[in-house]
Order: C-alpha cells, then sequence, then structure tokens
C-alpha cells in the first residue's frame, strides 16, 4: 500500500494515487495527503493501482468529501478495477462522487 | 555509578579474596559463599543482582549450584557467570550449557569484569521492566475482558431483544471480537408481518457496538408503536448521521414483510446483492443495493424508497454482510459473489440453499482466519406472521391516540426564511397510532406539499426549470437568492383528522402567498413524464385518496384515509 498526492491545474488540483490495499492501514497517509493541501479545488482520487478497498477505505473517502467542503466538494474517482468499481457501486457511492 | 549485589562463590579463598577487593574496589557490595551449598542458602536470603560462580567447588558443584539459584529465580533473570581457569572451547561451552549465561577466565581483566557486570545489570533490568509490562498488560486485558462481558450483556439486551427465534427467521451471526460490527433485528409488527434488518458497521467492536445500540433502541421503539419501516430507516439514518463521526456509517438492509398482503419491500444501502428464492420456482431473483449506507445522508437527502415485490408463503429472502463475499482462504482469495450464486444456484430445493451456503463457506475458509464478520439471514414469508404481535402496541392500542381534531399552522416570510415545519407537522400526525405504519409516506407527502407551497407558490419558482440537468442547478441557485431576498409572503398549513379508533380520515390543506398556477391545464397534461418534477408527483396519489386544487391554485388539498387499502 502506498499513497501519494501531486499537484496538478495551477496547484488547485490535487491527485491523490493509492496503490495496493487500500484498507485501514492507509488511513494516516490519506489524511496527510489532503490536509497538507491548500488552495485546492478539485480532488482526483486515482485508484488505478488500487487492488482493493474495504468499508473504512470509503470512510475515508467521506472523511475526504467532508474536508472539501461536504455537497459542494468536487472530487472524482479515476481508473477504477472492477472489483474496485463494484464495491463502490454497491454503496451507491456515485451519488457523492464522480466515478470515472 | 550505581552499587549492584554481587555473590562470590569461590572455595579457593584467595581467589575469592582478590576477585572481592577487584569488584568491591569498583563500587558493588559483595557477599562471598566458600562453597555450592553456601552460595545457594546465601542467594535465598540476599537476592544478589549478579552471581560470580567458580565451577569446580568441593559438594555442590558451580552448575549445579547454578541449576539451583535459577531454580529459586524463577522468572527473575539473575544472570550467572562461571569462573574458571579453563580456556578449551569445549570447557566454555559446557558452561553456558549448564544454565550459566557467561563466563570469565582466570586470570580476571578488571575493564572486561566491570563491564560484564555493567551489561547483565542492563540485561536484568530490561527483563524486569518486561515482565512488569507483561503483568500490566495482562491486567488490563482482564479487565477489560470482564468489561466487555457486562457491556456485551447489556448489548445483547438491546439489540436482540427482537424475534430472531421467530420460526420463520434463520441466521448465524459470527463475532470476530466479543462486540461484532454486524448487527441483525427482527421485530413483529403491531398489525401483523415483521420489520427485519441487517446493519455492516465499519469497523468492528466498540465503534460498532456504540452505534448499534440506538440502532436497535429506534428499531424496536417505533416498530413496536407502529411505524412504517421508512419512517423507522429515515429516524435510524439521521441519529447515526448526529452521532457518528464523518467516515463510520452502516451499510444496510431492511425488509419489510406483509403476509396479509403477500408481499415483502426492500431497501438497501451498501450491501451486497440480496437472493429471493421462490418457493415452487428455480429462478433466482436478486435485489440490489439502491442507496447510500445508512448514517451517510443528511435528514433532508435521505432516501427512503423501498422496493416492493410479492412474495407468497414460503418464498425465501437471503441477505448477508460483505463478511460472506469476502471470507477468505488460506491463499488469501475471497470466496465471492460468483461462488455464491453458484452454491444458491447448485441448491436442490430453496429450502437447503441456507445449509449448502454455510458449508460452502465454511469448506472454502477451512479454518483460516477470517478477515470480516460474517452474518446470513434467512427470513421465509410465513402465513403465522399474519397474527397479531402479542406485545407492544396491538390493534385495541392503534383505537387509543388524538381522535378529532384540527390545527393551523401559519408560517410568515421571517420563519420561512430558516424553518422548516415539516418534521414538526409530522410529529403531530404521528400522535395518531393508525398514521404510524405510513408515517414514512406522510412525511414524503407534507414535505412535497410544503415545498410545492414555498417554492412554486412563495418564491415563485418555476418547476419547469428541474426539466434539465442544468436547470436543476439553476433552479437551486436561483431558490437560494430569493431565501435571501424573502421579504414577505406567508404558508398556511391546516391539519384536520377524525376518526373511529380503528380508521380515520386526515385532510392536509396548505395555502401560499403565490400566484398559484393553472392546475387545469396541468390536470390534462399530466401523465406527459416531466421526470425531474411536478406537482402532483405519483407518490401523493398513490396514498392520497383525493387531492383537489382550489382558488387560483395557491391552495391544494389532499384527503387520506387510513389504513390504507392497497400497497404503497
Amino acid at each position: 500500500m502506498s499513497v501519494r498526492a501531486s499537484l496538478a491545474g495551477n496547484g488547485q488540483e490535487l491527485v491523490i494515487q493509492v496503490d495496493g490495499r487500500f484498507d485501514f492501514s492507509a488511513h494516516q497517509e490519506f489524511r496527510d495527503a489532503y490536509e497538507s493541501a491548500s488552495q485546492v479545488r478539485k480532488y482526483i482520487v486515482d485508484l488505478g493501482g488500487a487492488t482493493y478497498l474495504d468499508s473504512s477505505a470509503l470512510g475515508m473517502l467521506l472523511l475526504l468529501r467532508d474536508h472539501a467542503g461536504g455537497d459542494h466538494s468536487e472530487i472524482s474517482i479515476t481508473n477504477c478495477n472492477d472489483d474496485v468499481r463494484k464495491i463502490l457501486a454497491i454503496s451507491n457511492f456515485e451519488q457523492l462522487f464522480t466515478i470515472q | 555509578m550505581t552499587a549492584y549485589k554481587v555473590l562470590i562463590a569461590d572455595d579457593n579463598s584467595v581467589d575469592r579474596k582478590v576477585l572481592s577487593r577487584v569488584v568491591r574496589n569498583q563500587g558493588n557490595e559483595v557477599i562471598e559463599a566458600t562453597n555450592g551449598f553456601e552460595a545457594v542458602d546465601i542467594f535465598t536470603e540476599h537476592r544478589p543482582d549478579i552471581v560470580l560462580m567458580d565451577v569446580m567447588m568441593p559438594g555442590l558443584n558451580g552448575k549445579e549450584a547454578t541449576r539451583q539459584i535459577k531454580s529459586i529465580a524463577e522468572e527473575d533473570f539473575v544472570p550467572v557467570i562461571f569462573l574458571t581457569s579453563l580456556s578449551d572451547a569445549q570447557s566454555l561451552a559446557d558452561c553456558l550449557e549448564s544454565g550459566g549465561d557467561d563466563f570469565l577466565t582466570k586470570p580476571y581483566n578488571h575493564v572486561v569484569l566491570q563491564a560484564k557486570i555493567d551489561s547483565y545489570h542492563r540485561m536484568s533490568e530490561m527483563h524486569r521492566t518486561l515482565l512488569n509490562q507483561r503483568d500490566e498488560i495482562a491486567r488490563v486485558n482482564r479487565h477489560m475482558l470482564q468489561e466487555q462481558r457486562v457491556a456485551k450483556a447489556v448489548y445483547d439486551n438491546v439489540a436482540h431483544a427482537g424475534c430472531l427465534t421467530s420460526p420463520n427467521i434463520r441466521y448465524e451471526l459470527s463475532p470476530l471480537a466479543v462486540f461484532n460490527g454486524d448487527v441483525l433485528l427482527a421485530a413483529r409488527k403491531p398489525g401483523g408481518g415483521m420489520h427485519v434488518l441487517l446493519g455492516d458497521f465499519t469497523g468492528h467492536g466498540l465503534p460498532a457496538a456504540i452505534g448499534a445500540m440506538p440502532m436497535a433502541d429506534i428499531f424496536y421503539g417505533m416498530t413496536a408503536k407502529g411505524f412504517g419501516l421508512r419512517e423507522v430507516l429515515r429516524e435510524i439514518n439521521q441519529k447515526l448521521k448526529s452521532i457518528l463521526p464523518v467516515g463510520f456509517f452502516c451499510c444496510a438492509a431492511a425488509v419489510d414483510l406483509a403476509p396479509d398482503r403477500q408481499a415483502a419491500s426492500v431497501w438497501m444501502g451498501g450491501v451486497p446483492d440480496c437472493y429471493l428464492l421462490r418457493n415452487d420456482g428455480e429462478r433466482i431473483e436478486t435485489l440490489s443495493s439502491r442507496h447510500l449506507p445508512l448514517g451517510v445522508m443528511s435528514a433532508d437527502k435521505f432516501n427512503d424508497q423501498m422496493t416492493e415485490f410479492p412474495m407468497a408463503n414460503g418464498d425465501r429472502l437471503f441477505l448477508w454482510s460483505d463478511g460472506i463475499i469476502e471470507a477468505r482462504n488460506s491463499d488469501g482469495e475471497m470466496f465471492g459473489q460468483e461462488r455464491l450464486i453458484n452454491v444458491v444456484r447448485d441448491s436442490a430445493h430453496a429450502s437447503d440453499v441456507y445449509d449448502d451456503i454455510q458449508r460452502a463457506v465454511d469448506e472454502f475458509v477451512d479454518g483460516s482466519e477470517q478477515d470480516d464478520d460474517t452474518t446470513l439471514i434467512e427470513v421465509v414469508m410465513d402465513d403465522a406472521l399474519r397474527e397479531d404481535n402479542e406485545s407492544g402496541v396491538t390493534k385495541a392500542g392503534i383505537s387509543q391516540g388524538p381522535r378529532d381534531w384540527s390545527m393551523e399552522y401559519r408560517l410568515e416570510a421571517s420563519t420561512l426564511k430558516s424553518f422548516n415545519p415539516v418534521p414538526l407537522m409530522n410529529h403531530i400526525m404521528m400522535e395518531v397510532p393508525g398514521l404510524r405504519a405510513i408515517g414514512g409516506q406522510l412525511y414524503t407527502v407534507v414535505a412535497e406539499l410544503f415545498s410545492n407551497a414555498f417554492e412554486h407558490g412563495v418564491l415563485g419558482l418555476q418547476s419547469s426549470m428541474k426539466q434539465s440537468p442544468d436547470g436543476f442547478i439553476e433552479y437551486y441557485r436561483q431558490r437560494e437568492k430569493r431565501v435571501a431576498e424573502l421579504e414577505e409572503g406567508f404558508v398556511r398549513i391546516n391539519m384536520h383528522h377524525t376518526g373511529v379508533g380503528e380508521s380515520g380520515t386526515l385532510t392536509l390543506t396548505l395555502e401560499d402567498s403565490g400566484d398559484g398556477f393553472d392546475y387545469k391545464r396541468h390536470d390534462r397534461e399530466e401523465g406527459s413524464g416531466n421526470n425531474y418534477s411536478g406537482r402532483g408527483i405519483p407518490l401523493i396519489e398513490s396514498i392520497c385518496d383525493s387531492i383537489e386544487y382550489r382558488g387560483k391554485g395557491n391552495e391544494v388539498s389532499v384527503v387520506i384515509h387510513w389504513p390504507l387499502e392497497q400497497a404503497t
């Protein structure tokens, strides 16, 4: 598991890449990734390298959403594999996030 | 420097005196023993920190004395360093094998001697700290287990107070810890039928159990009072949303069994697909999660829409938490949805499915450690459920409560800006026991009528704007702006109820200060399929016996007779 964050779009977009198993062990790193960035308007969570996510990962996504402004937040979840996409679909997270 | 208590055992008095002086000069306290027996006695009495032991002594030799000292010391670490003039490898190795910790060869090097004493002292300190910590952990753990046992007893009383033992239910809850992230609740409805809820909280143990307590409380309390499942879910969602930290939630599947109508409705949020098996058929019907889990959405955005389907006696519904699907075998492979559906498909009869699933999962996992709680429940439609529940509110109870009453509530502009009267209106209606079973639908009716009166009437927003996704956003932008600028206007709500005990009639009338609309034209165009909005939403029509617009279209009156005749 690893979490990497990088800024794009003139520093207004934060790309958070999570690789491997996205579960509770990523908690602190994932939080650090978005809490250390300021002036960010749009968030992209790249799960291209994520093999699995559990309910605490869903919880972390909700925390990010809260941090990003709740209903006014702009968060895309990208590059999900089929398993990950399925978990997001079961939880109906497409109602809260843009899933690509 | 710290003074250590050092026991020196040597039958050669010259050697012993020399060594004693050296050790004492280095600031240590020395006790001398002249043979093995004396060494053991002195050790027992004085408990030195470290022992320097000659190997060859008459009577009890050094190795045997060491064995006895180590046994007396029990789990305390007392380093024994052998003193020897031998220098061949085998003899030195023998010293260590017999229980000694180290050796010193004669003649002694003073610097090495002191360094060894210091080093072993550090080791015994470390050993002592370790033992203390071990004891502390054991003590804390015993205490925690005891607390958990008491808490679990309380938890079980609250969470499992219902009717999980009913003959139409089979279930398995396998706890990961003393507490369990999964919750199973089942309660008989006062007028016959049953509510079942399977919940899977994020995480396990204490945090999950804490959320389960109010959940169970609301579920049993409201079901016993005759509230409909939608209302129960709405309340649970609101409670969890307010008490759980962001990121914690509860995936859930809730079932309302209505044996009198031979039907069931489900609400599923965040749980894997569940299956419905007909008693007489081979087809597997799949039910899927359509909602976000409980505790994620705020009360005003929560969707309590349920899916209804016919369910005849003997038909079976299978619900599970993701634990079954994510159960892993020793290779770390997951059981998976596909294996699950194959088990269901391969079962000889619907009544075998439960056992077959259990067996298949057990065989697959085969003793490897569980990652998650695995919960499985089978709910069978049973005609016996039609009978009234003996406990809680019976049909006789429904006849109690307010029968004939009316009230009027007029909200002026300054109030409308920031106050939502719908929960209060709902609260008043819920005082009538007969209305509780349709509380969820009533809530929606009042909410819809009120937002029509406020948004289209008082604020003058056009519902046609909402017909495109872009317009939808624009609509809410406009709404926010107009609310901020609102200076005059009103909404008047009138509720009127008459009842004879087991049935009653509720009339809701809403009037607003707006310009109204051409309801005659609207009536003609009804059913023309506007998806995003509309004044005559299907739900209102399905529950209300009549909807009547009056005046210039700024007044609407709906009539609801209870009990409802058909499915809603």
